[in-house]
């Protein structure tokens, strides 16, 4: 059962620093839990790991493939492998050796592609990876997260330490807003309702669930109702969810820190497409186009991906 | 290694061998110079080196063997059956339909295979990290890396070589088929790799031994050398020649798949199957 926040203003533990103290306590009590890191430890807080599990943090170098070729064979011994690098690195750079020696081998690896879409900030346009959801989703039995905030975040982690299988979660290095109040759980391939609504259900993922929610009460303040959900595992999706909640409503939007090509817009399109469900329908998200550099906040604006950018996209489907 | 042992593991060469050349001949096609040249390792490893149990293939004190030359699958079938792994018969299922035997190797079909490889490269790294694994559980194991010569091309070999040296993963003993051959010809016309060994060396890898890839005993007293070596990384290059064991096919143009349509290359493959079935009986009796 999950709550929301009171105070969506006030930001979490920095999201890293989630992935790696959660991992770290969970390591006290699971020895198959591993860790493996491509030369970014002191970007991603995994020295809270390599003090405190200093045998099973495993140090690979700048050698992305081989971290996840070794992950693999590690998972053959029975290991269950979390591995990091950042977003673009961890999907596109090394897909073959995910797809191969990880799913089609049956193997484990837990992926954490960090600073996805806008948050590669001022590591720029090389950094940026829009495209890993495309990619993960294409993969068969990869299940795909993309945490909204700190608690949810750390429940993923958990849950992912679980179970076997290719498991990859994307998140911001940098503390995010809170969405969900401490405590809350979740459900694997469940979507969250957020805010119920009559006239148009926005279908939301990551840290910008957020600014979803803040667009539902610009929405409000003009006289139109928005449902948001937090659509949090991206792989499986949850089209049940959709079904029932797309009744009604004069329109749909997806919204998310990635490319309309291939992410949850496209997965959205899908379940509404193959049930004919005849409701106007817009992605929001990035246009085909590659990333730039700045700040984080400046991306975002950049690329049109604020609450008041998903106002002007909800506004203008209900014209 | 005493004179019964040879026979023995020469008899077992032999029956790999003629195993690899019937089911190639009755698939119609298939990765013969590769597999060919591994025969003599294959059979060092399965009949005398390996620890493992056909009986119960998932033996957790078992050693572990990552062929990532994948293509040489049928070489390694041939061993597994020989060993017991399963039915001979099941040999002659190679690429059929939904087979256990895909023309290159799949942990989750084939009993006594570990690890899925056939994207050149790859295998090294699973190898690393199953050594690692073994290592961090304290176990005495080892894992024993097959990786091609013209595999070497890739990348990735070679992270996973800086990895292996790096943590002193001794129980991952790394053998190289140096057939000098690859696809498309000569391992030097296509891709000068110049000396594996002194790259081995450089890479940090303190026991580099070269033998001959069809002297069973010179493999065998290579892996009980690299087994004795705890203390840095182990390589054994095995000098050999694509095609191995049968002239025609050691001297054929191209070697690397080869199709069995048309007399000449049928009775070359039947001519040698007859002299290994020849030779086997003798030794057998």
């Amino acid at each position: 059962m999950f709550k929301l926040t009171d105070d969506r203003s006030k930001k979490g533990t920095p999201l890293a620093k989630v992935v790696m103290q959660t991992l770290s306590d969970l390591m006290n009590t699971d020895d198959k839990l591993v860790f493996l890191e491509a030369d970014l430890a002191g970007a991603s807080s995994s020295t809270i790991i390599q003090k405190d599990h200093p045998e099973r943090f495993i140090q690979m170098g700048i050698a992305e493939a081989n971290m996840i070729g070794t992950a693999a064979g590690l998972s053959v011994e029975g290991f269950k492998p979390f591995v990091h690098t950042f977003g673009p690195f961890a999907t596109r750079r090394v897909y073959d050796q995910l797809y191969l020696s990880g799913a089609y081998a049956h193997n484990t690896i837990n992926v954490y592609g960090s600073d996805p879409g806008f948050d590669a900030g001022p590591n720029g346009g090389t950094h940026t990876t829009w495209e890993d959801v495309a990619l993960m989703r294409a993969m068969p039995t990869a299940v795909i997260c993309d945490a909204a905030d700190a608690v949810q975040l750390e429940w993923i982690v958990k849950e992912f330490a679980s179970m076997k299988g290719i498991h990859y979660f994307r998140a911001n290095r940098k503390d995010v807003r809170n969405v969900y109040a401490p405590g809350s759980t979740f459900q694997l391939g469940k979507g969250n309702v957020l805010t119920k609504g009559d006239d148009v259900l926005i279908i939301t993922a990551g840290q910008i669930v957020s600014d979803a929610l803040d667009a539902a009460e610009k929405l409000a303040a003009e006289g139109i109702s928005a449902e948001v959900i937090d659509m949090f595992t991206i792989k499986p999706l949850d089209a049940e969810l959709i079904l029932k909640e797309a009744k009604g409503k004069k329109a749909i939007v997806s919204f998310e820190n990635h490319s309309i090509i291939g992410g949850l817009g496209s997965a959205v399109a899908e379940v509404l497409a193959e049930n004919a469900v005849g409701i106007p329908f817009k992605r929001h998200g990035a246009n085909d186009v590659f990333g730039q550099v700045g700040t984080q906040d400046w991306l975002q604006k950049e690329f049109k991906l604020t609450a008041d950018d998903l106002v002007a996209t909800v506004k203008g489907l209900l014209k | 290694m005493d004179k019964v042992e040879l026979k023995e593991l020469t008899l077992l060469a032999a029956k790999i061998r003629k195993d690899v050349l019937e089911l190639l001949k009755h698939r119609g096609y298939g990765h013969l110079g590769g597999s060919m040249s591994i025969v003599e390792l294959m059979a060092v490893l399965y009949g005398k080196q390996l620890r493992v149990d056909p009986a119960n293939p998932q033996w957790e004190d078992r050693d572990m063997v990552v062929l990532s030359k994948g293509h040489s699958g049928p070489a390694w079938y041939s061993a597994l059956a020989e060993k017991g792994f399963f039915p001979k018969e099941k040999l002659m299922t190679l690429n059929d339909g939904g087979t256990m035997l895909p023309s290159h190797p799949d942990r989750t079909k084939t009993p006594g295979v570990d690890m899925t490889t056939g994207s050149l490269g790859q295998g090294t790294s699973a190898a690393a990290g199953i050594a690692y694994g073994q290592k961090l559980k304290g176990q005495d194991r080892y894992t024993y890396l097959i990786v091609g010569d013209g595999e070497l091309n890739e990348g990735q070999c070679w992270e996973a070589f800086m990895l292996i040296a790096a943590r002193k993963l001794n129980n991952c003993i790394v053998i190289i088929d140096d057939n000098k051959r690859q696809l498309d010809g000569y391992t030097k016309d296509v891709l000068n790799p110049f000396s594996f060994e002194e790259k081995m060396k450089a890479f940090g890898f303190d026991l580099v031994q070269v033998v001959k890839g069809n002297d069973i005993e010179a493999i065998s007293n290579a892996i009980d050398k690299a087994k004795a070596h705890k203390d840095g990384a182990n390589c054994i290059i095995l000098d050999g020649i694509k095609g191995s064991g049968v002239k025609y096919f050691e001297e054929l143009k191209s070697n690397h798949s080869v199709k069995f349509n048309n007399d000449e290359i049928n009775k070359a493959a039947d001519d040698a199957i007859a002299a290994l079935g020849e030779f086997i009986e003798k030794e057998e009796a």
